[in-house]
């Protein structure tokens, strides 16, 4: 076989797929900005110019670590052909009970955060571990019972929320977390670098905590024999079956940590921005992983660089509406670039296996015409 | 491999002359002339020829995977062929899709059906072919034209009943209407008595008469030999991939066609003297586990058993039982002298067991994984040292080993193991299960669809690994492989394991017979005694 094979092209196609993605998004969005009467340059121009400020920057990052953590924990099932759909519905109830219990705690900064984490963690492992177990026992699929998982999370934090945790506020949410409980901000650290940041603008702690988060999932991935059973999982069922990897177990293991990454999505709001879980808190962002796990295939580096894109393209969106154009042409520009990746992916897929045909049948004919016919030895 | 074992995959001595002196004078409605086929990594079909009349049942024979659906599919035209030429009444054709071979008069009963279990017969029928007039659904003038078909080759089905009522003889019958309703003057039947009982079977043979009396051409696919005589007129035997034998059905002679299906006229590998067998390393009792009904087996250090049948006797799930993929419903299993009967697959393997799946992409392998993330997989060897971490190099060189020792070919420990071919796949499969020095090893078809080479390398590390103390289990259809290779033989047919009876005692006729079920089963000492 020849050594083509080897890395060169292998990033070459893993690139391939989301250039034709974004390729097609952007063709789409430019067809779309037309239609409703906008000029599609000025339009992109406007919002570039409006994405690149500093602050728009630390903005759209602060944003991504969010959409990083949901992307991750989808990724996570994805990786096994599990689909776990509902990171929103885990986030959420994570990030209620963890700003419950961060609000009735009195502890030291440091241990303060570690015990809000656990809880986060625990509550989206535990609430992912029912679809789990329900797929274990009773092979219900994960697709339904996880997305309807996520109506009964929004009534059980509406009954939480109005009986329990904010029964005597009256902005209708959970006590303030207090200063030990916060994130902090790391604008010292980009001082550091010599960059300053504009007045009101923050870069957020969750940013670190995702850098951190990330590298442990890629080692996970790539270092551990978890990871490896998991990739064989994802790969054929049957041969990882047959060598001694328990699918219900890999199973379970993989929706309890998917689960406990949603749990940590729900975090960077929290800790960083509302303090306090309410009824308005921040929703969305567990569907909007979906996608951002789909455009980033699945590896760390390449959620990472999936939320950066959507938390840009969200904050650029803003400056839409003062334009007179409808910021939700950025909703639908994210809608069309998920499609146009499966789209995207599927072709790429096929070029590839029509190429891994060819240099094997080219192979098999060389090597059936230069075998020995007769005695082997 | 010894000096006088010539190569295992000559052509047979004397092969069957291709057009017996009896054959009617009618042309050809099929002629498939030098088809060829290959998949990444495999070849299903090479010269492959297939001459079909009118107004005959023509049964194509052959093994499980030897490449029958392969040549159905090119004929459908669900598969295009790579090299060779397919003439319908004389003509060249191409077909592009089953919509090509159906408008050109080819017909194919799928041995799973397809049918609305909630419509009616008629509407069934009609499906996809409907007449409409003014746009409207033309029930009347399909009723009538089904009538017509139903009556002409007297095949009777209620139009009005919905097809979940009716048995399966019946709703194959749906099947059959279904193509003649779109005008099929060829059909192909794949399987069609694998779902029927006895009476059914009856039923459709007469259904069958009554088409080649119209006829029409039946291709009947099939791997039961007594189906086979029976109701067709001429027969083609397929083995590896191309066709070995053609022949009027009157002519044929069960012991030959049962030797050319499996291959038993070929010269079997050199049998070695067996070191002497050691204490018991595995062994079953009244094993019972889906269609395997009793399987009572030993295998002693140093000592390869021989699991012999016809595919779809059972072997493949006493290996998933054994193995831990099946669940065992009833009887004992034994690894040394540990009952492991309830132990998952994880826990047998760290036992000591280790197993060649005989579906390579489907069990042995990840194919989208690289070579050494596949090594990692069946190597409790590295699983174990690493404890819960991948020790990268450690696979690496684990697999740049495998590759250097059983000359895989192989540019990297890194590429894809799709990109190695068949046989490559299967030499990298039998290093890394015998690479952790197990104590038992499983082999199932261990050279099903490899080269010449590579089936040698197989055979010699098997037998060296033997003659190490390894207890293998080896199920194979091959004749030559389980009399060349195997100290005693046990045969699996319909779900039993046969008593054991030494390799040596055996002729390949005997075991054809045996196989087939033509001769009774040894009434010799229970299985495992030596």
């Amino acid at each position: 076989m020849r050594p083509a094979w080897a890395t060169g092209r292998g990033a070459l196609s893993t690139l391939a797929a989301p250039a034709l993605a974004l390729l097609i998004a952007l063709t789409v969005s430019t067809a779309l900005l037309l239609t409703v009467g906008a000029s599609p340059g000025a339009t992109y121009l406007t919002m570039l110019e409006f994405g690149v400020r500093p602050d728009s920057l630390v903005s759209a990052v602060n944003r991504s670590t969010i959409y990083f953590f949901a992307g991750l924990a989808v990724a996570l099932t994805f990786r096994m052909n599990l689909f776990n759909i509902g990171v929103e519905g885990q986030c959420r109830i994570a990030a209620l009970l963890a700003a419950a219990a961060g609000a009735s705690l009195d502890l030291p900064a440091p241990l303060h955060l570690a015990v809000i984490c656990l809880v986060a963690v625990l509550t989206g492992a535990v609430w992912a571990g029912i679809a789990a177990l329900l797929k274990v026992w009773r092979g219900v699929s994960e697709v339904l019972s996880t997305l309807l998982l996520n109506y009964v999370a929004t009534a059980v934090i509406a009954y939480l929320l109005a009986e329990v945790f904010a029964a005597d506020s009256v902005t209708g949410s959970t006590r303030e977390l207090p200063p030990s409980a916060r994130l902090p901000v790391l604008d010292g650290l980009l001082a550091s670098f010599g960059l300053s940041l504009p007045a009101g603008a923050h870069l957020g702690g969750a940013v670190l905590g995702a850098v951190v988060f990330g590298a442990a999932v890629h080692w996970t991935l790539t270092r551990t024999l978890y990871g490896h059973d998991l990739r064989i999982s994802g790969l054929n069922p049957a041969a990882a079956r047959a060598h001694g990897i328990d699918p219900r177990r890999m199973i379970i293991v993989t929706m309890l940590v998917s689960g406990g990454l949603a749990g940590l999505a729900g975090l960077p709001d929290l800790l960083g921005n509302t303090y306090r879980y309410g009824l308005d808190f921040p929703s969305g962002a567990g569907y909007t992983g979906i996608a951002v796990a789909l455009l980033g295939r699945n590896t760390p580096v390449g959620i990472a660089l999936s939320a950066l894109l959507f938390g840009f393209l969200e904050r650029s969106a803003l400056i839409l509406d003062i334009q007179g154009i409808p910021k939700e042409i950025v909703t639908i520009m994210q809608g069309v670039i998920v499609i146009s990746v499966v789209v995207a992916y599927e072709v790429v897929r096929r070029v590839e296996r029509r190429r891994t045909a060819r240099l094997v049948r080219e192979e098999t004919a060389r090597t059936v015409a230069s075998e020995p016919v007769g005695q082997a030895s | 491999m010894s000096p006088h074992t010539p190569s295992p995959r000559t052509p047979p001595p004397h092969p069957p002359s291709p057009r017996s002196p009896s054959e009617p004078g009618r042309s050809p409605l099929v002629e498939l002339r030098h088809i060829s086929k290959r998949y990444p990594g495999v070849v299903a079909n090479r010269d492959m020829n297939l001459v079909v009349r009118p107004g005959q049942v023509h049964a194509v024979v052959g093994e499980n995977g030897a490449g029958k659906s392969t040549l159905m599919r090119i004929l459908y035209g669900e598969e295009q062929p790579d090299g060779g030429e397919l003439l319908l009444s004389g003509e060249p054709v191409r077909l592009r899709s089953p919509a090509d071979a159906i408008a050109a008069g080819i017909g194919m009963v799928h041995q799973h059906f397809m049918l609305a279990e909630n419509l009616t017969v008629l509407e069934n029928v009609i499906l996809g072919a409907e007449t409409s007039r003014w746009g409207l659904l033309d029930r009347r003038s399909g009723r009538r034209a089904l009538e017509e078909v139903s009556e002409r080759y007297g095949l009777d089905v209620d139009p009005d009943v919905t097809v979940e009522h009716l048995g399966v003889g019946q709703r194959q019958r749906v099947e059959i209407l279904k193509v003649l309703y779109r005008g099929a003057r060829v059909l192909i039947l794949d399987e069609p008595t694998a779902v029927l009982v006895p009476d059914e079977v009856r039923a459709l043979f007469d259904s069958l008469a009554g088409l080649r009396a119209r006829g029409l051409a039946v291709i009947f696919i099939s791997h039961k030999l007594d189906e086979v005589l029976a109701v067709s007129d001429h027969v083609t035997v397929i083995r590896a991939g191309t066709s070995v034998g053609d022949f009027a059905t009157s002519e044929a002679d069960p012991r030959r066609l049962s030797r050319l299906i499996i291959g038993g006229e070929l010269p079997a590998p050199a049998t070695r003297d067996r070191t002497g067998g050691g204490p018991v390393a595995l062994r079953s009792r009244g094993l019972r586990a889906g269609p395997v009904a009793e399987a009572t087996l030993e295998v002693a250090r140093g000592e390869i058993l021989g699991v012999a049948g016809v595919q779809g006797n059972g072997q493949s799930e006493l290996i998933d039982a054994i193995t831990g993929v099946r669940e065992i419903s009833a009887g004992s299993l034994h690894l040394a002298e540990r009952d492991v009967t309830r132990l998952d697959t994880r826990q047998r393997r760290r036992l000591g067991l280790a197993c060649i799946p005989e579906d390579r992409h489907r069990q042995a392998l990840a194919l989208p994984a690289t070579l050494w993330e596949n090594v990692m997989l069946g190597s409790e060897d590295l699983r174990r040292r690493g404890r819960w971490r991948v020790d990268r190099k450690a696979a690496r060189d684990l697999t740049r080993e495998l590759i250097a020792r059983l000359d895989i070919k192989a540019p990297s420990v890194d590429v894809p193991a799709a990109a190695l071919s068949g046989g490559n796949q299967q030499k990298l499969v039998v290093g890394r299960e015998l690479s952790g020095r197990p104590a038992v090893l499983l082999a199932a078809h261990p050279t099903r669809g490899v080269d010449v080479g590579a089936q040698a390398v197989i055979w010699e590390l098997l037998r060296d690994a033997r003659d190490d103390g390894l207890a293998i289990l080896l199920v194979s259809a091959d004749l030559d492989e389980v009399l060349g290779l195997c100290d005693r033989v046990q045969v699996m047919l319909r779900g039993r394991l046969s008593a054991a009876v030494p390799a040596a005692e055996l002729t390949p006729q005997r075991l054809g017979r045996l196989m087939t079920g033509t001769e009774p089963e040894p009434a010799g000492p229970v299985a495992g005694a030596r």
